[in-house]
């Protein structure tokens, strides 16, 4: 969200903001001085006022001046626009750098450390490269406070973005690319933080993952959680983009490998491989396609608690 | 004595063929009637599309689920957008007045092709059915967007392709208007009707044909790809295939981008038409408007890539694609001051298609100049995406079309039905219909300002207050077009009998009769050398 309180959020801010009032202000003044022409001209010519019409066929004068007055407006537009795209292109080689996986519907990051959240927290005054990685469909990671954009498309190379964040704060970050049912929810946040603040979190691995306390079956509903399987799956049997997990565990289901149809009763094995290649065995009645592989992206633990959880879904 | 003008000649309306009843309609060549077929099924597709928009605004007026799940009001926007784009806007004012009038205009009795015309008619109604009965039947409505961008296109799980097939069937129906219009063009132009004497509109028709005959293909090419990957996985833009989705943008977008100028060429025509009449004056800058006409009509085809600024071209490409967004701004601009220097010592007589033709001008400003900052490259990075973009587009094509649209229809009217409309009703329903519209639209500008991404479902609290505005917006305007609507049929049927020339036009459609005869003139005329379509005395 845009705000006046956090102008210059980013580097980028005043890149876009100058070519944007720029525009703004030509297209203000040439909007209210036609129109007022124009309604001049309807009441100084009406017909009452002027019954009889003056025939004028053009001046080619006229014509060169609207010609080439717009058009040297036009370039300056363009200039600024130009001015403040540039450095967009160009991230700076000694960056953070941070991967960013977008899947439907939600996002997370990981740090150089290895670290994985679905908040972007962010030191501030140091530029980050976020590298980008669409698994499933196009979105796109937008930043309004930031003034960035920037769509993630499935096995592109070398697609990133960067920026500068240059104050603390929280800020929202949107999925920009329609991506399907769920992508007004597909938004997190971004946190920005005082370096000496970011450099004892990131350093602190054991964060976001669960706390000792805590059981496996409250861990593994918790992983579910944060990357996001509750937007295709429901615990309460409704239908959504995926099969419900409602009394899931020892179920027999009917699942369609290649082109033969059989069934099978769900068990670890089961639910591992729907989760690491989900498209192998694709339940009877679903697209396949849908879900993709989080391999990578759960570890042997998550996938443990993972089952412990869904064994308690009746 | 004006009654009976209505009911004694054999004019296209009363004139009995072969066929009778509605018969005689849907087997007619006559490009009248079929302007005629082309305007109520635009219109019923229109009111279909205006039902989904209406929804969708109440859908946003409150954040969470108002009336609709999100899976409906996915499938909302796509349809609304095919209805909108593929089946009202791009048919559109070519399909409906240029049907009508352009043989009337250059004096010939009908089309080069009129069995073809009937064709076209007929392939569009066949496009909008199979759309429709991607709505109504198998697995959902279609949720892709009007759009259809791969991979999604791919996994969605809705009934697509008869979606796709649609509006590749509707492609047709276009291409084959657009030749035959060329052909009328080229060839049956009456003795004396040379090139320099054309109107405006039929000028503006002629640059949207060769749009229609060259552009249409590659998207129709596409369409089939996109069929032919769901069900083979040919892979050509699927990436989990190997295949490229950034180059189903581009191919989708080389024929998207021109089509904009299908829909807002003829629009600028009709404004060209409608302006000399109602100022009783010569065109400013008759010639200066071909020009930008046709330099529209080629330099739209160059600048497809502003709708991929943040897919991630090459550097090279982005500023090509930014510089050429600029430049194809200036033609347009040139129209406008054409039109209100040509309103300059005029003798102006304020009637309802001159509040259209003037309104158009102010909301083509805003939806110009919008453009312009998205045409730039550093506030795109910002503004793709939202709700700006949404409000610019609709202030082009909506704003654009269809306030030209209106005043076209306000214009020709007593011409097509021989009668008038009530002035009174006409002119309170513009005045509603335009407030509501700039409480609709002016909201999403800021919207956008603000961050609120486009195609969203719900929204966070901070987008609240302006999401109500313009849903408030859209109950004003549409009780605006339901005033307008029902005026205008309620006068088809019962209004006065009309003059001849009611505006003092001086194009040819306003020497024949209201309505116009079968064969439009009985004698083919002859235009003189000093006659022109503009030259007021
Ligand atoms: C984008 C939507 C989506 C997301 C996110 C998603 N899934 Fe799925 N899932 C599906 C679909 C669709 C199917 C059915 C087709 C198939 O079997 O591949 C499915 C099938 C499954 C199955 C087999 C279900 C059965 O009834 O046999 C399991 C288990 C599963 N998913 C677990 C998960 C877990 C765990 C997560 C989170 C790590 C997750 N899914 C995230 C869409 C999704
Ligand atoms: C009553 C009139 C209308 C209303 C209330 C309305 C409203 C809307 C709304 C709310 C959206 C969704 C925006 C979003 O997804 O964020 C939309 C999208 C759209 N509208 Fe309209 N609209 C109207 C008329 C028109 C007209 C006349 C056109 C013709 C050009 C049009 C073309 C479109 C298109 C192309 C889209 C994009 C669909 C997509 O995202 O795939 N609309 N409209
Ligand atoms: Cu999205
Ligand atoms: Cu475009």
């Amino acid at each position: 969200m845009y705000s006046p309180e956090v102008t210059q959020a980013s580097n980028f801010v005043q890149g876009v903001d100058t070519a944007f009032l720029v525009i703004l202000g030509i297209s203000f003044f040439f909007l209210i001085g036609l129109t007022a022409v124009m309604i001049y001209f309807i009441y100084r010519y009406n017909r009452k006022r002027n019954p009889v019409a003056t025939q004028i066929h053009g001046s080619t004068k006229l014509e060169i001046i609207w010609t080439v007055v717009p058009f040297i407006l036009t370039m300056v537009m363009f200039y600024y626009g130009w001015l403040g795209w540039k450095p967009m292109a160009k991230p700076p080689k000694d960056a953070m750098e941070v991967t960013v996986y977008g899947r439907m519907w939600n996002f997370s990051f990981e740090y150089e450390n290895g670290k994985r959240t679905d908040t972007l927290y962010l030191p501030k005054d140091k530029p980050v490269k976020l590298n980008l990685v669409a698994l499933d469909v196009l979105h796109s990671l937008y930043i309004p406070a930031f003034r960035v954009k920037q769509d993630m498309v499935p096995n592109k190379e070398n697609n990133f973005m960067w920026f500068v964040p240059q104050r603390v704060g929280t800020y929202e970050l949107y999925c920009a690319e329609y991506c399907g049912l769920q992508h007004s929810y597909m938004y997190s946040y971004v946190k920005v933080m005082e370096d000496s603040v970011f450099q004892s979190f990131i350093a602190d691995t054991t964060k976001v993952v669960a706390a000792d306390i805590d059981s496996p079956i409250a861990t593994g509903k918790r992983v579910m959680q944060n990357i996001g399987c509750f937007a295709c799956h429901s615990l309460d049997g409704t239908k959504l983009v995926g099969p419900s997990f409602k009394g899931i565990w020892g179920a027999e289901h009917t699942v369609v490998t290649g082109n033969e149809t059989r069934k099978v009763t769900v068990d670890e094995e089961y639910i591992k491989q729907s989760i690491f290649d989900p498209n192998a065995d694709v339940v009877e009645g679903f697209m396949k396609g849908l879900m993709v592989s989080y391999q990578g992206q759960l570890s042997e633990d998550d996938i443990a608690n993972i089952i412990e959880y869904l064994k308690t879904v009746q | 004595m004006q009654k009976e003008n209505v009911a004694n000649v054999a004019n296209y309306l009363t004139y009995k063929g072969k066929h009778k009843g509605l018969l005689g309609w849907v087997l007619s060549t006559d490009h009248k009637r079929i302007g005629l077929l082309y305007l109520y099924s635009i219109m019923t597709m229109f009111s279909v599309g205006v039902l989904l928009g209406l929804a969708m605004k109440f859908e946003l007026l409150a954040p969470g689920k108002t009336i609709m799940e999100a899976q409906t009001y996915n499938a909302t926007f796509t349809v609304h957008g095919v209805i909108m784009i593929f089946m009202v806007v791009i048919p559109g004012l070519p399909a409906v007045f240029g049907n009508f009038l352009l043989p009337i205009m250059i004096g010939a009795k009908d089309v080069a092709f009129p069995k073809l015309n009937l064709l076209s008619w007929w392939l569009y109604v066949a496009g909008v059915f199979l759309v429709l009965s991607a709505v109504i039947f198998g697995k959902g409505a279609p949720d892709t967007g009007w759009t259809f961008y791969a991979p999604y296109s791919f996994k969605t799980g809705t009934n697509l392709l008869p979606a796709i097939f649609g509006a590749f069937i509707l492609g047709f129906s276009s291409i084959l208007t657009g030749l035959n219009f060329l052909v009328t063009i080229h060839r049956m132009r009456c003795p004396g009707m040379k090139w320099s004497k054309l109107p405006l509109f039929v000028w503006t028709l002629y640059g949207t044909a060769w749009i229609q005959l060259l552009a249409t293909p590659v998207v129709g090419i596409t369409l089939v790809l996109v069929a032919l990957e769901r069900m083979f996985g040919v892979g050509v833009f699927d990436p989990a295939l190997g295949g490229d989705p950034i180059l189903y943008q581009h191919l989708f977008w080389i024929y998207s981008h021109p089509a904009v100028y299908i829909m807002i060429l003829p629009a600028m025509g009709a404004i060209s038409e409608i302006i000399p009449t109602f100022s009783q004056k010569m065109i400013f800058g008759y010639k200066a408007i071909i020009a930008s006409t046709m330099a529209i009509a080629f330099v739209g085809y160059l600048v497809w890539g502003h709708h991929m600024f943040t897919a991630g071209m090459s550097g090279t490409a982005q500023y090509y694609f930014s510089l050429l967004t600029f430049i194809v701004a200036i033609p347009s601009a040139i129209k406008v001051f054409n039109w209100i220097s040509t309103m300059y010592k005029g003798s102006i007589n304020v009637q309802t298609p001159l509040y259209w033709a003037v309104s158009f001008i102010f909301v083509f400003l805003i939806g110009g100049l919008s453009g312009l900052v998205l045409g730039s490259l550093a506030a795109n990075v910002h503004l793709h995406d939202t709700a700006f973009v949404v409000a610019h587009f609709h202030y082009i094509v909506f704003g654009g079309t269809g306030f030209a649209f209106f005043a076209a229809a306000h214009y020709w009217f007593p011409k097509i039905y021989g009668r008038m409309y009530d002035k009174g009703w006409a002119n309170a329903g513009w005045l509603i219909f335009f407030i509501g519209f700039l409480a609709l639209y002016t909201p999403m500008f800021y919207l956008g300002i603000m961050g609120m991404p486009r195609r969203y479902y719900d929204y966070l609290d901070d987008f609240h207050g302006g999401n109500i505005l313009s849903t408030f917006g859209s109950w004003i305007m549409v009780t605006g077009l339901v005033i307008i609507i029902i005026n205008l049929i309620r006068s088809a049927r019962k209004g006065p009998a009309a003059e001849i020339n009611p505006w003092r036009g001086k194009t040819l459609e306003w020497t024949v009769s209201s309505p116009p005869s079968l064969e439009n003139f009985d004698e083919i005329p002859v235009i003189a050398e000093d006659d022109g379509p503009y030259n007021y005395k």
